[in-house]
């Protein structure tokens, strides 16, 4: 097998073998979205009244509202857990070993993004299928095809999740300073976005916080998921979301640069 | 040089504090070298810019032959690590481990497995291969860093304070071993430290002080009528 193959793939097994023997991150990975699907949405469905917006084509309940949100939020969590069992690998010195492999440092943070989106994705898939057995005791439900069109939308999501969480880990210098993630970055990512609340809903109260939700990529990232779910294509969305991306790939590569270890980290 | 480990010009800052100042010295195939320095010295600055985690101000670092710094890919592929900090996965097997590292170096199928098994084998570590890394000892997880670090023949083996909370007898078995290996198959060993009983009388000793090669000679050479701890200490300026 080529040498590249073969690192990404020992890279890819290593993160799946992690995840198998982290059962309860795999449980609290589904159970966060479920008890907003079921019980938060429950509740809050007769607060948020919503009218016909796209891509939906009819009145939709809120639980309907808020499943492709809560997929953003599966991965949006797991891009800052990859984030975290970086920080913990550098603690640890695995990250060194990493790093010092022959093979060029852009694809073994490739390759580490890769497996992260695939974990994300399959966690994703598994929320998606409870959400549509639910939604079928409902009688409501997804488009079946739609389970297959979400696929690239899952694909550039799970990468842009990934890399901010590969880009957050090389400035965090201690687990300790993770909780500051949680607080920074992923509750104003997820709450200042359209997962929760149609932008049109959150304008007409606050009209300044729309602005940020609109410029949010978690939105785009959001809206893609949403969209990609019925079926539909919106191509300022999908732009976004590429952007985004491809931005924090950047990032994430510019953060694990040796070049910038000389400013100061010792060790 | 061609071969071995060649350091020219390597100087590295930190802010204002001068870590590392004009180092050079060449270690020769088959040589065993200790960097000797006390704690803050500069040993781990310096492994850190041989493993390039840190780049700084342009220095001529050759691994076998290869620029580290025009070549990085090559010169890394030449060069076997253990540091310092383990960085062993616990929760994976021995094998388990040893086949992530083979395959971050390219390697796969029959061939990482026949090369992990004589590494393993070679370091009397094959009967535990199949236990998890949590179970192992801290004497058997070193072993299992330095089979590690041989799976892709490197000509160059840095070890960086590779002896550190382990008991006496685990300490000269493993110094031991490393001074064969490097004969018996000609590798270029650095070996830093600062306990002067890992070595042995024709070792090559360079020590390093407050980020400034002091002295790069053999053991012997260095430390004339005095023991090399005295001799150690007094250029140190730790001597009691």
């Amino acid at each position: 097998m080529n040498a590249y193959l073969t690192s990404l793939m020992a890279v890819v097994t290593r993160e799946a073998l992690r995840f198998i023997q982290q059962r309860e991150r795999f449980v609290a990975a589904l159970v966060r979205p479920l008890v907003w699907l079921i019980v938060f949405a429950a509740g809050f469905r007769a607060a948020l009244g919503l009218s016909i917006t796209p891509p939906y084509q009819t009145y939709i309940t809120y639980e309907v509202y808020i499943v492709p949100g809560l997929c953003g939020m599966i991965m949006l969590f797991n891009g800052m857990q990859s984030s975290l069992s970086l920080v913990y690998d550098r603690e640890m010195g695995s990250m060194r070993l990493l790093l010092t492999s022959p093979m060029p440092r852009w694809w073994l943070l490739f390759s580490k993004l890769l497996g992260s989106t695939a974990i994300s994705i399959l966690q994703v898939y598994v929320f998606l299928l409870i959400a549509g057995l639910y939604g079928l005791i409902n009688g409501i439900g997804m488009p079946a095809w739609g389970y297959v069109a979400v696929f690239p939308a899952l694909v550039v999501c799970g990468v842009m999740l990934g890399a901010l969480g590969l880009f957050l880990s090389s400035f965090i210098k201690q687990l300790e300073n993770f909780a500051g993630v949680m607080n920074f970055v992923i509750f104003p990512m997820f709450f200042l976005s359209s997962a929760l609340y149609p932008l049109w809903k959150m304008a007409e109260n606050a009209p300044f916080l729309a602005k940020i939700c609109a410029a949010n990529p978690f939105t785009h990232a959001v809206e893609l998921i949403r969209f990609s779910l019925y079926l539909r294509w919106d191509g300022m969305t999908a732009l976004w979301s590429v952007l985004a991306a491809v931005v924090f790939v950047g990032l994430a590569v510019w953060g694990y640069d040796p070049a910038r270890g000389s400013k100061g980290k010792g060790r | 040089m061609e071969d071995g480990l060649s350091i020219k010009q390597l100087s590295h800052t930190y802010g204002a504090k001068q870590a590392l100042d004009n180092v050079a010295f060449d270690v020769r195939p088959g040589q065993f070298c200790a960097l000797l320095g006390p704690n803050g010295a500069g040993k781990s600055t310096l492994f850190s810019r041989l493993t390039r985690l840190i780049n700084g101000p342009p220095a001529q670092i050759m691994i076998a032959g290869a620029d580290l710094h025009r070549a990085p890919r090559q010169a890394l592929a030449r060069m076997g690590i253990v540091f310092q900090q383990p960085t062993l996965d616990l929760d994976l097997t021995v094998r388990q481990n040893l086949l992530y590292f083979a395959a971050l170096q390219g390697i796969s199928g029959k061939v990482a497995h026949t090369r992990i098994e004589a590494a393993l084998e070679r370091l009397a570590m094959a009967h535990r291969a199949g236990e998890k890394v949590r179970a192992l000892n801290g004497g058997h997880r070193r072993r299992t860093e330095i089979a590690r670090a041989l799976l892709h023949k490197p000509q160059v083996l840095l070890l960086d304070e590779a002896t550190v909370g382990l008991d006496a007898a685990t300490r000269r078995d493993i110094t031991a071993h490393m001074h064969d290996l490097c004969q018996t198959d000609n590798i270029a060993v650095l070996w830093a430290t600062h306990l002067t009983d890992e070595i042995a009388p024709q070792d090559q000793v360079v020590v390093l002080h407050g980020g400034k090669v002091m002295a790069n000679d053999t053991a012997t050479a260095i430390c004339g009528a005095e023991t090399l701890e005295d001799r150690f200490l007094a250029m140190t300026g730790t001597a009691q």
